[in-house]
């Protein structure tokens, strides 16, 4: 043992412990064959909605479940099991953001048995999300039209860790400044290799080229 | 907004090196974020502060490196740090590039006695 003052090198990533139960959840979905998908967005962002098309556009071709991250409320998941499909709700209590652990507790509650694909709502918020993984194969995020077209700029971790990023409400986008191709092109100057959406959840305009995507992410 | 599981997990992984090496006390934490890591040292410090009472490592130092956001340009290879807007790259004006820099979220090292 050394005496006195002496410094200990550490070079311990922070979230460390996250990212371990994460790779566990993920050997669980790979072990079942259930592709899990975590979805992100700002609160009102549609996430609840895209889900909702979701299953309505993959109904008979890939069985879904669903994971549902809230503050407070069970009102996302009462819309979920309405649509026929196994969820569980979970209630951060405060805490911004999804983790490993809360997914851990969660799968227990879920027939994964029977789930192809499992898709995970996280907490609105573009921030926190983006540093938890879960274990999920696919990170997804969703910005709204009229949250405006600068969003890269100001949340550009979110952006630029995303397997997908979609653009909902387009129906909108008559009535707002919403530079489409500047979106598109600030989304991709950080993340070339990113899938991107273009998708009205009001209209259904886009859903099926979501779901093909969502279908090729199988595990 | 996370840096309450944030700061949880500092004082676990400290306090597990501090204890393989037999120290009593942690005097200082040296952490490196990235610019882009979404964390506020203040909001760290704050928690920190709160937790760490009545473990070796209250009263330690908090030491923040800072790393600035870096890209590496896609067509001509140079680095450069982007700034708030506009995210051409300085020498041949193409959008963005490869974040190389700025989402480092670690535990540097510890000072115990």
């Amino acid at each position: 043992m050394q005496e006195g003052r002496y410094k200990i090198p550490v070079v311990e990533k922070i979230l460390s412990t996250n990212d371990q139960l994460a790779e566990e959840n993920a050997r669980r979905f790979d072990r079942l064959g259930v592709t899990a998908v975590n979805i992100m967005a700002a609160p009102g962002g549609g996430k609840t909605c895209l889900i909702l098309r979701t299953i309505e556009a993959l109904r008979g071709k890939r069985r879904i479940g669903a994971i549902e991250g809230d503050v407070a409320s069970q009102v996302d998941s009462q819309r979920i099991a309405a649509a026929g499909v196994p969820v569980v709700q979970i209630n951060t209590g405060g805490q911004c953001h999804l983790d490993a652990n809360l997914i851990r507790g969660a799968l227990d509650c879920l027939p994964l048995e029977e789930v192809d694909l499992l898709l995970i709502e996280n907490v609105g918020n573009l921030i926190c999300p983006v540093e938890f993984k879960l274990g999920e194969h696919k990170r997804v995020a969703i910005t709204s039209v009229p949250e405006g077209d600068d969003k890269p700029y100001k949340y550009p971790a979110i952006f630029q860790a995303m397997d997908a990023v979609v653009i909902n409400k387009l129906d909108l986008l008559p009535y707002l400044d919403f530079d489409l191709s500047a979106f598109r092109e600030l989304v991709r100057a950080l993340n070339p290799d990113v899938a991107l959406f273009d998708l009205s959840c009001k209209t259904g305009q886009g859903i099926e080229e979501w779901a093909a995507w969502l279908m090729d992410a199988d595990v | 907004m996370h840096e309450l599981p944030v700061t949880e997990s500092i004082l676990e992984i400290i306090q597990e090196k501090a204890a393989q090496a037999g120290a009593s006390r942690i005097t200082r934490i040296n952490l490196v974020l990235g610019a882009w890591s979404g964390l506020v040292d203040d909001c760290i410090q704050f928690y920190f502060d709160i937790l760490s009472e009545g473990t070796p490592a209250e009263g330690a130092t908090l030491s923040f490196q800072r790393i600035p956001a870096c890209f590496r340009c896609r067509s001509c290879g140079v680095e450069f740090e982007p700034p708030e807007y506009d995210w051409s790259c300085p020498q041949c004006g193409s959008l963005g590039g490869e974040l190389i820099a700025g989402r480092e979220f670690y535990v540097e090292s510890i000072e115990v006695e």
